[in-house]
């Protein structure tokens, strides 16, 4: 996983590089963060993201924040909370476009 | 005569219909939760395999079960506020009911009549005659100051004397409600006993419930013989720590192990498990790990311990003896390991592997795997046996 998601940053860097443009997960990397979305966003937002430890994060509860704020959370996690920031473990990437994702109210796969 | 023959055949097999479902118990039965798709399947630890499938659970995402005390029906709470009442020898959902908006776990009372669940929303705890779910008590907790919600729930347990006891995430309180008396509970309540209390134990022998602190350092203690006493923080240094590490997934408590006169949990965020005298309550160890444990489990002889890991370390599980505290085995059975399980005598460990879509059997003395039965994203396993295990 490690690997990979160095292969991933390398192969961003090189893209963002060469066009400027943010590069996207390619589609194996998009079914594993759908993947960590689920299951272990899920383990506190609830499998369904209807809220449990954590707040909902469903469309409906996400609308009217920014989507630089959400990536500001998913990245440096939520201080007095036990939101994690995952810079550790996910790219800026991965987080913007699970960020995306969320804001597009994807129900659970 | 031949129609003779054939009603006599029908006489004979509704006369012996009980010979198609032979009678057998419940003691060797268990569950596992299927959290994507709300079902459980009933495994059998004497033969290694699953018997059944029940479906239509609702969301079992963080689902936990209690077993009544003649072993027949598990209790599952599920994430959606679902509480259902699952008979293991016809494997059919008995009831069901949904009982509020958003929980997180339950217990059965010390004498098996009364059923609690501890709910994130609305915040609070409510109480069900384990016979037919009917609600029988409402114990909404503390409101938070926005006057809309109250504080969620956790650490659920039931305690001799007919008690449950539970801790209050958002407004760090510990209380107990007491049915000796009847339905109407008496409550207890203790304030300011530590920020963001996330989870709770309670020893074996129903003394001491200890709620883990997310939100500082320490557990805070409730000592059930005095609750006079108040409670009291220990393990001072149990907690996060100067170096607030992220953390992945909330450690859980159930299963902590107490052998050999220490006590052994989980630390929140650092890569250990922490080791405490169980007479003082002092730290006197920290044993370095693979990664951020989620459950420490002790097998019933209580010589070795197990232990899995948050995310991304949660392939992993790691065997660590408790005279010696070194780490005897460091095995890798699978993507995602959420939960073990022993047998009530400690012969076999299950554990799921969510993301290998099995349940595995291992013999925790070879360290050897046994085998393994397909299910769907797996995650709790809970076998009968914890009908008679105190605070389970």
């Amino acid at each position: 996983m490690e690997r990979h998601s160095t292969a991933i940053s390398m192969t961003a860097l090189l893209f963002a590089f060469s066009s400027f443009v943010p590069a996207a997960p390619d589609s194996q990397r998009q079914a594993q963060l759908q993947h960590l979305l689920d299951q272990d966003c899920g383990a506190c937002h609830g499998l369904y993201l209807t809220g449990g430890l954590g707040p909902p994060l469903t469309r409906q509860a996400l609308s009217g924040k920014s989507r630089d704020s959400l990536i500001a959370t998913v990245t440096l996690g939520r201080p007095g909370s036990a939101m994690p920031g995952w810079a550790a473990l996910l790219g800026p990437d991965d987080i913007r476009w699970l960020v995306d994702r969320l804001l597009q109210g994807k129900p659970a796969s | 005569m031949i129609r003779v023959f054939l009603s006599l055949s029908a006489i004979a097999l509704l006369l012996c219909g009980c010979a198609q479902t032979p009678l057998r118990g419940t003691g060797d039965l268990g569950v596992v939760v299927e959290r994507a798709s709300g079902s459980l399947q009933i495994i059998e630890s004497d033969t290694r395999t699953s018997l059944a499938r029940v479906e239509g659970l609702g969301d079992l995402s963080h689902a936990s079960v209690v077993f009544s005390r003649d072993q027949r029906y598990a209790y599952v709470f599920g994430r959606d506020g679902g509480l259902s009442k699952v008979d293991l020898l016809t494997a059919k959902i008995d009831r069901r009911i949904i009982q509020g908006g958003n929980s997180i776990g339950g217990a059965i009372s010390q004498d098996g009549t009364l059923i609690a669940v501890s709910n994130y929303e609305p915040g609070g705890v409510k109480v069900f005659d384990a016979r037919t779910l009917a609600q029988v008590a409402d114990i909404p907790s503390t409101p938070l100051s926005d006057g809309q919600k109250r504080s969620r729930v956790v650490g659920l347990v039931d305690a001799p004397g007919q008690r449950f006891v539970f801790s209050l995430f958002d407004t760090g309180e510990i209380w107990t409600a007491d049915f000796s008396q009847g339905l109407t509970p008496r409550i207890e309540r203790f304030t300011a006993i530590g920020q963001q209390p996330y989870d709770a134990l309670i020893t074996p022998d129903g003394r001491y419930y200890m709620a883990g602190l997310f939100g500082e350092d320490g557990m805070a203690q409730l000592d059930l013989w005095h609750p006079e006493h108040g409670v009291k923080r220990v393990l001072g240094h149990y907690g996060r720590g100067q170096a607030r590490l992220p953390v992945y997934k909330m450690p859980h408590l159930e299963g902590w192990a107490l052998a050999d006169q220490q006590a052994f949990v989980p630390a929140v965020g650092h890569h250990q498990v922490l080791v405490m005298d169980a007479a003082s309550w002092q730290q006197t160890d920290a044993i370095d790990l693979a990664g951020q444990p989620v459950f420490v489990t002790a097998r019933p002889d209580g010589r070795q311990l197990w232990v899995n890991f948050a995310y991304p370390d949660n392939d992993r599980v790691q065997v660590i003896d408790t005279q010696t505290h070194a780490i005897v085995a460091d095995l890798r059975p699978g993507p995602a390991v959420l939960h073990m399980e022993f047998t009530a005598r400690g012969d076999q460990l299950w554990l799921s592997a969510r993301d290998g879509g099995e349940v595995q059997v291992w013999n925790p003395y070879r360290l050897e795997r046994l085998g393994t039965l397909p299910a769907a994203s797996p995650s709790g396993i809970f076998f009968s046996s914890r009908a008679h295990k105190p605070g389970y």
